[in-house]
This record gives C-alpha cells, sequence and structure tokens, in this order.
C-alpha cells in the first residue's frame, strides 16, 4: 500500500506541474484567505487585549495551524473523499473496488492537490510569526507534543470525513459535505475553550476540529496536559476503527449498478 | 410579460419540488453554513462581556440577534455561485442555455427563488434552536417585519447580480478563482458579514457607502435586529432598488460583450 500511494503521488504531483500557473491563483487565493482571518482576528483584537485567557500572539499560533492543517485536507483528505463521493453516486467506484488492494487505503491516496500545499508553506509561517512573538518557552517537548498532537488531529479529521463521505452509500447525493466541512472546520479558526460548552463538545467529539487546530495549539503554548495528549491518542485509535468499521458497513449497500 | 411569469412560476415550482427531495443535502449545508455567524456571535458575546457587557453599542443578546438574522439573510443571499457560470462556460453545457429563447438569467433567479421556499421552511426549526441556545434580543415593529420582507428580497437580487457579473468574467478567462476569492473577500469587509458596519474603522464604514454590500447583508439585517424609522426604512429600500437597477444595466452591457466570447460546441 505505501508504495501504491507513493506512485498515487507521483502522479499526482506529475499532473499538478502541467498547470504551474495555478500556484500562483492558489497563492492568491490562500493571501486573501489569510488577510480576511487576519481581519477577523484584528478587528476584535482592537477592543480588548485577551480572548478567553488567549492572546494576540497565541491566536496567531492557533491560526497558523488552522491554515496549516486546511492545506492538508485539501491536498490530500478532500480530494480523495469528493472523489469518492462521485464514484459512489456515479457508480464507478467498482473499479477501485475491484483492484487487489486494500479499498480503502486505495480510495484515500488517489489523489494529490500539490499546489493546496502552498497553504501548509503559509501557515508554517503564520505559526513561525506567532510562536516568534509568544512570549513564553517553545522547548523540545512541546515540540514534540505539537507534532504528535498534529499527525493525531489530521488522522481524525480524515476518519470524520471517510464516515461522512461514506453516507453517502444510503443517501447517495451528500455533495453539500464539502460545504458542512469546510464552515464547521472554520470554527477551528479560534480556540475551542471560548465556545460554549455544547458547541466545545460537538468540536471535539463529533466534528474533531479540536484535536486538528486547539490541541497541537496547546501543545505549543503549555497548555496541553498529558492526560490530555492520552486521550487524544485513545480517541485517534477508537475512530479509526469507527471510520473502518463504518466504511466496511456502508460499502455492504453498494451496488454500482452503473459501471 | 404573461409566458414570463409562467416560466418563472413553472420553475420555482420545480424547484420547490426537487429541493424538497434532498433535505438532508439542505441540512448539511445549512449545518455548515450556520457555523459562520455562531464562530462570530461566540467571538463578539465574549469581548462584549470582557468589555463590560457591550461592545460598539451591541450587547451579548443583540449580537445573538444579528447574527441570527444574519442566518436568514445569508440563506436568501445565496444565488447561482460564479463558480457555476464557469463551470458551465468551461464545459459547454452553456449551449443548451443559449439555445432556449429566454435569457440564461431568468432560469438562476426563478430556479434560486424555488429554492428559497425550501431553505426558509427548513431553517425555521434552527433559527428557534440558535434562539433557545442564544436568547436573541430581537423586538422589531409591525413596519420592520414587513420592511424585512421585502429587503430579504431586494438583497437577493443585488447579489444576483453582482455574481453573474462576476461569473461572466469566465467567457474571457477560466483562471479566475483568485478573482473570485478577492469579491468574497472585499464582500465579507464592506458588507456587514464579519460584523456589524458600527465595529468597522470609520474609513470602512465610509467607503461602503460607496459600494453594494451592505445593502446585501447589513441593511437587510439592520432592518429587523435595530430599531429603525419608517422613513430610514423606505430610504433603505429605495437604495436597494437603484442597486438592482444599477446591477442589471451593469450585467446587460456585459452579458453584450462577453457572451461573444463563448465558443463551446459540447454540453
Amino acid at each position: 500500500m505505501f508504495y501504491l500511494a507513493l506512485n498515487y503521488l507521483r502522479v499526482g504531483i506529475q499532473n499538478e506541474m502541467q498547470y504551474r500557473a495555478n500556484f500562483f491563483v492558489q497563492l492568491g487565493q490562500s493571501l486573501i484567505s489569510l488577510a480576511t482571518g487576519y481581519i477577523g482576528l484584528w478587528l476584535g483584537f482592537s477592543q480588548t487585549n485577551e480572548l478567553n485567557g488567549w492572546t494576540e500572539s497565541e491566536l496567531l499560533v492557533v491560526m497558523g495551524i488552522f491554515v496549516l492543517m486546511g492545506g492538508v485536507i485539501n491536498a490530500i483528505i478532500q480530494p480523495n473523499m469528493t472523489r469518492l463521493l462521485e464514484e459512489i453516486q456515479l457508480g464507478t467506484l467498482d473499479y477501485a473496488l475491484t483492484k487487489p488492494a486494500d479499498a480503502q487505503g486505495l480510495i484515500s491516496v488517489r489523489e494529490f492537490r500539490l499546489w493546496s500545499l502552498t497553504d501548509v508553506v503559509v501557515g508554517i509561517m503564520v505559526l513561525s510569526y506567532g510562536v516568534w512573538h509568544y512570549q513564553g518557552y517553545v522547548g523540545m517537548i512541546q515540540s514534540l507534543e505539537f507534532m504528535l498532537s498534529l499527525l493525531m488531529g489530521s488522522i481524525l479529521i480524515y476518519c470524520f470525513w471517510l464516515i461522512t463521505t461514506s453516507t453517502a452509500f444510503w443517501f447517495v447525493r451528500v455533495d453539500e459535505i464539502v460545504n458542512l466541512f469546510q464552515g464547521i472546520y472554520a470554527a477551528g479558526r479560534w480556540p475551542v475553550s471560548i465556545y460554549p460548552r455544547w458547541l466545545q463538545v460537538g468540536l471535539t467529539f463529533i466534528i474533531p476540529v479540536a484535536f486538528a487546530v486547539t490541541i497541537p495549539a496547546e501543545a505549543l503554548t503549555s497548555r496541553l496536559t498529558p492526560l490530555i495528549l492520552v486521550g487524544t491518542a485513545a480517541l485517534t485509535i477508537f475512530f479509526s476503527v469507527v471510520a473502518r468499521l463504518f466504511w466496511r458497513l456502508g460499502l455492504k449497500n453498494y451496488s454500482g449498478a452503473s459501471a | 410579460m404573461r409566458h414570463m411569469l409562467d416560466y418563472y412560476l413553472t420553475t420555482i415550482k420545480i424547484a420547490i419540488q426537487t429541493e424538497f427531495q434532498y433535505r438532508v443535502v439542505q441540512y448539511f449545508y445549512m449545518i455548515g453554513m450556520i457555523a459562520e455567524p455562531v464562530i462570530y456571535l461566540v467571538v463578539w458575546s465574549t469581548i462584549a462581556r470582557a468589555q463590560g457587557g457591550m461592545v460598539g453599542g451591541y450587547t451579548p443578546g443583540a449580537f445573538a440577534a444579528y447574527y441570527l438574522v444574519w442566518t436568514l439573510v445569508r440563506n436568501m443571499n445565496i444565488v447561482f455561485t460564479p463558480y457555476g457560470w464557469e463551470n458551465r462556460i468551461r464545459s459547454g453545457w452553456f449551449s443548451m442555455d443559449l439555445l432556449r429563447p429566454i435569457h440564461p438569467l431568468n432560469g438562476d433567479v426563478a430556479q434560486f427563488a424555488g429554492m428559497k421556499v425550501v431553505v426558509i421552511i427548513l431553517w425555521i426549526p434552527l433559527g428557534l434552536l440558535l434562539s433557545l441556545f442564544f436568547k436573541p434580543d430581537l423586538h422589531p415593529v409591525w413596519y420592520q417585519v414587513i420592511g424585512f420582507f421585502f429587503a430579504i428580497w431586494g438583497a437577493y437580487l443585488i447579489r444576483t447580480m453582482l455574481l453573474s457579473l462576476l461569473g461572466m468574467i469566465t467567457f474571457f478567462t477560466t483562471r479566475v478563482g483568485a478573482i473570485f476569492e478577492l469579491f468574497f473577500a472585499f464582500e465579507l469587509v464592506f458588507s456587514g458579514r464579519l460584523v456589524p458596519m458600527s465595529l468597522m474603522p470609520p474609513v470602512v464604514q465610509q467607503a461602503a457607502n460607496y459600494m453594494p454590500f451592505q445593502w446585501t447583508f447589513f441593511f437587510p439585517i439592520e432592518s429587523l435586529v435595530a430599531p429603525m424609522t419608517l422613513q430610514h426604512m423606505l430610504a433603505g429600500l429605495g437604495i436597494q432598488c437603484l442597486w438592482i437597477v444599477i446591477g442589471w444595466v451593469a450585467v446587460k452591457v456585459m452579458w453584450h460583450f462577453s457572451v461573444r466570447q463563448f465558443s463551446a460546441v459540447g454540453g
């Protein structure tokens, strides 16, 4: 599966390299998106000095991680899931299912949007700027916790996408899933601790925005406890199993008559 | 005139029937859409509380009212997207629309108007649920309710004209993603979508007076939420009409020059 993923990655890069001008389009979009995000932050901090204990530089760290993770989602997770959605609707998923490889693995690695990684670069730059202005200490342990929580966050986001996309096996037309996710993911621009309790629960356990953005930011700003890190690892394993089971359950419902 | 009315009524009826079939999709979209105002609401309510209960004249209850009405106005503001224009021009599907003896914009307006009926019905339970959670401070008088009805349809038509103009750029080039994003960024800042205009710096408020954006978000929301005299309300509706006419003329001119660029043979 690893070599298969590498091959798809290579093909994806070659495909994207045919349209080099798209890099500049993507860069323009990333900068505009960053500017609008920053305007929201700036407007808020023109009225106050901190938001529920988070300073402006700490919120820049959150924003950097939000943009970075958005780049990962747009480059890898979302294109694969929207393709899956389309194939379920058209009945062409048969072509993937009949290949001699694990179906879940295969449908998760076929697409790669190289230029969306621009967001990853922009995110890292914002993150670095936020950390630079952050008053606290960022050492080796915090950095390791950050990397680990970022990895687990992206796995959780992938699981959420897979579960939601798999609902297409029953409902067929769930095209708005992209809007649903993008709308809710936007909540990650701010730390989930500022939201009401009911929304915090939703953004943590139903749609794991908290694990994708806030917890990595907490790791960098020394707010993360070992218990939360262990809990995140446990939840990542749990969600991975649930996503796998849900996918298999959905597959049993697939009839792909039109391929 | 009569055949046009028939066309509109039939298209609206078909759109209602089609959209009612896909209620799950509608709710997926709405939940995603509602996230945006909820974020703004929570952030600004937190700031208001930190500032002693009010910021820029808005209490947490006033913010709740603003952003709750925002969700309905936003639903009304959804029109045929410029990305849709890009898609139908690039793929060649637009050929079919051009063969019909009616301007394609009529189809867009009628279809999305029909969708609004479904969207508003499905929005009601969500609106009530959000009201329970956020307790909006909302006390409109009778003429505000009537004015709001016209204002949201005015906003719908202004935004239809704006996004159609934007979409028509794809007759000339298909690399328009960044242009669209720039437009939406401008709209976010100058429309009252991000925050009520009174919270914006004075220079932004002044610049917004010369743009159509605030008549698609801020005015319809304020027409229901803020204390407003009847005169002020009528003046606002008049300015909306003016922007609709300007937009319509601009669309006609743009259409005249842009449709000649269309060369697809497929679809």
